[in-house]
């Protein structure tokens, strides 16, 4: 779908294969519209277009197959010439690259909620889905949710400035050099991966903790929905293909009928165009269960920026309970009274004062402990603003893309169901015709 | 023949078969006025005798006249009318037995020689007072060895010889057919003649049923009632109309696939049922998602309230599948059973008139106004003769 931005120089991405046809791209819920024209997708555009099988040896110097993702690179131009397009510039790229990817933005970008990655391994599957990675509908879908994640990154306003970026979608061989050489490891914080980890922040931010908390909700009511849709794919399949087996016997039953023959075979022939209408009808579900599938992994992308804030609000409590101890130390010095305990006020209670000139040095490593602990303070209490301010805008603009998103989806998903009734009242129309000129 | 009453037929009543001679040994009884003699319509008399088998042609001189008339009888009647000297006496019989008009019947198989079985009786053991049955030599056989497995104590009465050397004696020289004849009728008047063996239920059979499946054994001996009906698995139809054979099948396809669709109405009720468990299961997840959102909130719980709408729809459904089209279904099966009821009776029918049939052509078939006139003959015959001698020994 394209949505012609009248005025503004903002242009819109395409997502997504040309090969959609008109029905497709009505249904097209695979991938969502983006809006925001970035820097970067004003002069590119951005396609996953193929898959292919691999065998090399891994590692541990084994023999595996594995599937690597063609990415396509066109400048945004040749679109809207007439003629051929450019031919685009490509590389290959598999699924632990883009996992390396997005390892790296999180890192880097704390206070962005990082778009996620289509699913490692198909869940929520019903029955007839093969778990098996490389399964040629996993691999499509999979190719699909990657585009898709590119697509997020371009489109960010922020992530799509990143050079490493730019990098992974133009040089395929010096890009994971660059990536480590970035040192982003370094920054990870063994407390962010800690799930269990509880910090405790005497003044929580309000608004992150309602965030996370909405956060956690979503999370456990899409995971059920995902799960029970399952079951709903499952059992209505199996209704469906029941029916199949009136098709077997009205033909048979066709062929001992003199009048009633011919509406008999007709009859059972819808009956078994219906049986097989099932297969596209879950295939096209399996679209809208992607959709929620990234808006499942996105409730992650969400959690992991609160705890990051979480960590956040915690060194700046350290950091401000560090310092008014100090201010505390300080103080007692100055007055000489003890209030709190020190070994070294112990001491010199037991072992008489100190003299004049120790008193002195003792305060100015007091005041240069507290100019500094001053400064952190500062600087954490920044860091902290800034990452609220840069989060908080993050987040709002996560809610309203989640809000449109969703919102799209189950419009098509609305859609689908009413294709799907109206493929049915079809088939029963026409079934019945047959069973009424008998 | 109701001409001739059964009482004072000559018979040997009650002796036992030793003590009656063979019909080839000397005849010394005294001749009875003939019982059941059917005489072959347009009297084929053969003077000549060339079966000498038969010929009383050494009777001793006891030359009563009993036995000349009988020479004369043999030769002029062709008939069986020995058998009835032989047996004569005064002893009530109630069953009387005649074998006689060998017929030759011609079939792509084989061709071979059939005799008319006459029956007589008042026995409540058979239905009818009269019989009439076409036999061949392998049923006498049949009847043979029938009585030799059920009544192993007593003796049988031989038959003719089976087997013929083919070239040596033609099979169906008249004379032999003759020969052969006479002997099964001797055979069987034997038997009818015999105290137990006459009351064999094997005997029965071979004197009524129309057609004698040796196969069935005692299953044919089943009452052989009024309306002659088939003895169980006795009767086949000659020839169901074909339309009927079509019913049949169709009936038969048609219940089948009945079934077949039931099964599978009530299969796809089952998945139903449980394809909206889990819809309502799907619909409250919605509702609790619904809680969660602002924005969200009304498409959410829009999606939740088509879908339990659809919930109902597919109750709506299943109620009907079941109250409305099941039951249509299983009383067409029901139908089914009723008309394939009808065609058993019909095939019943159809068995029935065709026995009856057959029975009423073969009553056809039997011509009593020679047997009548020949009777009559031979009573005066005899009566002529009795006079004759009456004279001759006067003189």
């Amino acid at each position: 779908m394209i949505m012609a931005d009248s005025g503004s120089s903002e242009e819109v991405a395409v997502i997504g294969n040309t090969d959609i046809t008109s029905t497709e791209s009505e249904n097209n819920i695979i991938n969502t519209m983006v809006e925001r024209g970035t820097s970067l997708l004003k002069k590119m555009e951005i396609n996953v277009a193929e898959a292919e099988k691999r065998t090399g040896k891994n590692t541990v110097n084994m023999q595996e197959t594995y599937t690597v993702y063609l990415i396509e690179i066109r400048p945004a131009e040749s679109v809207t010439e007439g003629g051929t397009p450019a031919a685009p510039d490509t590389l290959w790229r598999r699924y632990s690259e883009f996992e390396l990817l997005r390892t790296y933005l999180l890192v880097t970008y704390p206070f962005i909620i990082i778009p996620p990655l289509p699913e490692k391994r198909a869940e929520f599957v019903w029955h007839k889905l093969s778990a098996d990675n490389l399964d040629p509908d996993f691999v499509e879908r999979r190719r699909v949710g990657l585009e898709n994640f590119l697509l997020r990154v371009a489109s960010h306003h922020v992530l799509s400035n990143d050079k490493i970026f730019f990098l992974f979608l133009t040089e395929e061989k010096g890009w994971r050099e660059a990536v480590l050489d970035t040192g982003f490891q370094d920054k990870v914080d063994s407390r962010l991966k800690s799930v269990s980890a509880m910090l405790r922040v005497k003044n929580p931010d309000k608004r992150f903790t309602a965030l996370k908390q909405y956060s956690d909700e979503l999370n456990t009511v899409v995971s059920q929905l995902l799960r029970v849709r399952a079951r709903v794919a499952d059992r209505l399949y199996g209704v469906y293909k029941v029916h199949g087996n009136y098709g077997r016997v009205f033909s048979e039953w066709s062929a001992i009928e003199r009048e009633m023959g011919d509406g008999l075979q007709s009859a059972g022939h819808h009956m078994d165009t219906y049986a097989a209408s099932i297969d596209d009808i879950l295939e096209e579900e399996e679209h809208y269960a992607d959709q929620l599938k990234e808006y499942l992994f996105y409730t992650d992308a969400v959690r992991s920026v609160c705890k990051k804030h979480e960590l956040m609000q915690y060194e700046l409590e350290m950091a401000s309970q560090d310092l008014a101890y100090k201010k505390q130390q300080k103080e007692e010095l100055v007055t000489g009274t003890v209030r709190v305990f020190s070994l070294k006020g112990m001491t010199s209670k037991l072992f008489g004062s100190e003299t004049q000139e120790q008193r002195e040095s003792r305060l100015s490593a007091i005041e240069q402990s507290i100019e500094e602990g001053v400064e952190a303070v500062m600087e954490k209490n920044t860091e902290c603003r800034d990452f609220v301010s840069a989060a908080w805008e993050d987040i709002e603009r996560f809610k309203e893309q989640k809000d449109k998103d969703l919102r799209e989806a189950l419009i098509s998903y609305a859609i689908m169901q009413i294709s799907m009734c109206k493929k049915g009242i079809q088939v029963w129309s026409n079934a019945k015709d047959c069973f009424n000129k008998m | 023949m109701s001409v001739g009453t059964p009482r004072g037929l000559a018979s040997s009543g009650q002796k036992p078969i030793t003590e009656i001679p063979h019909p080839l040994s000397a005849a010394e009884e005294s001749l009875s006025p003939g019982p059941d003699v059917s005489i072959s319509p347009g009297g084929d008399k053969d003077p000549e005798l060339t079966n000498g088998t038969l010929v009383d042609g050494s009777s001793p001189a006891s030359a009563s006249s009993t036995s000349a008339l009988l020479s004369r009888l043999q030769v002029e009647e062709n008939s069986e009318a020995d058998a009835a000297e032989l047996y004569a006496s005064t002893e009530t019989r109630d069953l009387f037995v005649t074998v006689d008009d060998p017929k030759k019947h011609v079939s792509t198989m084989e061709t071979y020689i059939t005799y008319r079985v006459s029956t007589k009786t008042t026995r409540i053991e058979f239905d009818l007072p009269e019989y009439c049955v076409r036999r061949r030599y392998q049923d006498f056989d049949w009847l043979r060895v029938k009585l030799e497995e059920t009544q192993p104590t007593n003796l049988i009465p031989p038959l003719p010889e089976k087997f013929v050397m083919k070239g040596v004696v033609d099979r169906f020289s008249e004379e032999f057919v003759e020969t052969r004849m006479k002997a099964l009728d001797k055979f069987l008047k034997r038997v009818a003649d015999h105290p137990v063996l006459s009351f064999n239920p094997h005997l029965n059979a071979f004197l009524t049923a129309k057609d004698l499946n040796k196969r069935q054994g005692l299953a044919l001996l089943t009452k052989m009632g009024e309306s002659v009906k088939h003895v169980a698995g006795g009767y086949k139809l000659r020839a169901r109309p074909p339309e009927f054979n079509a019913m049949g099948e169709y009936l038969d396809t048609f219940s089948q696939k009945l079934g077949t669709i039931d099964r599978i109405a009530q299969r796809i009720l089952r998945e139903q049922s449980e394809y909206l468990t889990e819809l309502r299961e799907y619909a409250s997840v919605y509702s609790s998602w619904a809680g969660s959102e602002d924005e969200l909130q009304r498409p959410l719980e829009g999606v939740a309230g088509c879908v339990t709408t659809c919930c109902g729809a597919l109750e709506d459904l299943s109620e009907n599948m079941s109250q409305d089209f099941l039951p249509v279904l299983r009383e067409y099966v029901l139908y089914t059973e009723t008309m394939k009821n009808v065609l058993r009776k019909r095939d019943q029918s159809q068995a029935e008139y065709e026995g009856r049939l057959e029975a009423a052509v073969l009553r056809r078939q039997e011509d009593r106004t020679p047997c009548q006139t020949a009777w009559e003959s031979l009573v005066t015959v005899l009566q002529e003769k009795q006079t004759e001698d009456k004279t001759s020994e006067t003189n």
